[in-house]
C-alpha cells in the first residue's frame, strides 16, 4: 500500500479483528442469534465443522456494515475471514464445504476443530 | 420477469455472454425479512454458465459478478445467491 494513513477508526477495528483472531465471520446478529438466512447459513457450517471463531454483529453499527463492505471489496454480508484472509460469503462457503475444499483450508491453517474427524 | 430481473439478465449477458443465464426471483419467500420490500425484487437466485469463469478461482468468478451488478447490490438487491459454473463444470 502507498497510500498516505489517514485515521479511519471502523477499518482499524477492522483489521484488527482480522489480524488477532484466527478465523472471524463478519455476520448480522450473533453466532447464537443470527439476523439472516445467509449469515445463519455460515454459522452452521463452522459449528459443523467445529472450527472457533469470532462473530462480528455489522447490525450494531452502521458504519462498521459499510466499512467491511469497503475493507473487503464485497458487496455482501456475511464474510469470513481465516488467518486474515477473505474466504468468502455464503455461496462460497457453502461451495467449498460440499467440495470438501473448506475442510482442507482450514486443515491447512491450522483451525479446524478435532469434533468433525479427518 | 421484473424490472431488476431484467436489469440483473441484462447486465450478466452483456458482461459474460453466458452459455446459460438463470434469474430467479425468489423474494416472495423471504417475504416480511430483512431488506424485503413490499414490491418484491430483492432476493435473487442466479445460476450462470460461462466461458469466462474457467481458470477463475470461486472468488475471482463471484467478484466478476458483483462487479457487473454493483448498482443492483447498492440498490435494491437485498440477497443475490450465486452459482457460477464454467462450461466444463455444467
Amino acid at each position: 500500500m502507498t497510500e498516505t494513513p489517514v485515521a479511519d477508526p471502523i477499518r482499524d477495528f477492522i483489521a484488527q479483528a482480522v489480524e488477532q483472531n484466527p478465523v472471524v465471520l463478519f455476520m448480522k446478529g450473533t453466532p447464537d442469534s443470527p439476523r439472516c438466512g445467509f449469515s445463519s447459513l455460515a454459522v452452521q457450517i463452522l459449528d459443523h465443522l467445529a472450527v472457533d471463531f469470532v462473530g462480528v454483529d455489522v447490525l450494531q453499527d452502521e458504519a462498521l456494515r459499510q466499512g467491511i463492505k469497503e475493507f473487503s471489496d464485497w458487496p455482501t454480508i456475511p464474510q469470513l475471514y481465516v488467518k486474515g484472509e477473505f474466504v468468502g460469503g455464503s455461496d462460497i462457503l457453502r461451495e467449498m464445504l460440499q467440495a470438501g475444499e473448506l475442510q482442507t483450508l482450514m486443515a491447512e491453517k491450522g483451525v479446524l476443530g478435532t469434533a468433525a474427524g479427518a | 420477469m421484473g424490472a431488476v430481473a431484467e436489469r440483473i439478465s441484462r447486465k450478466l449477458h452483456d458482461g459474460l455472454s453466458p452459455e446459460s443465464l438463470e434469474v430467479r426471483d425468489e423474494s416472495a419467500k423471504h417475504a416480511g425479512h430483512a431488506g424485503a420490500r413490499p414490491e418484491g425484487e430483492t432476493h435473487f437466485d442466479v445460476r450462470v454458465v460461462a466461458a469466462a469463469f474457467a481458470g477463475l478461482s470461486r472468488l475471482e468468478r463471484q467478484r466478476l459478478v458483483n462487479g457487473l451488478l454493483r448498482e443492483e447490490l447498492a440498490g435494491p438487491v437485498h440477497a443475490l445467491s450465486l452459482k457460477l459454473l464454467a462450461p466444463a463444470e455444467a
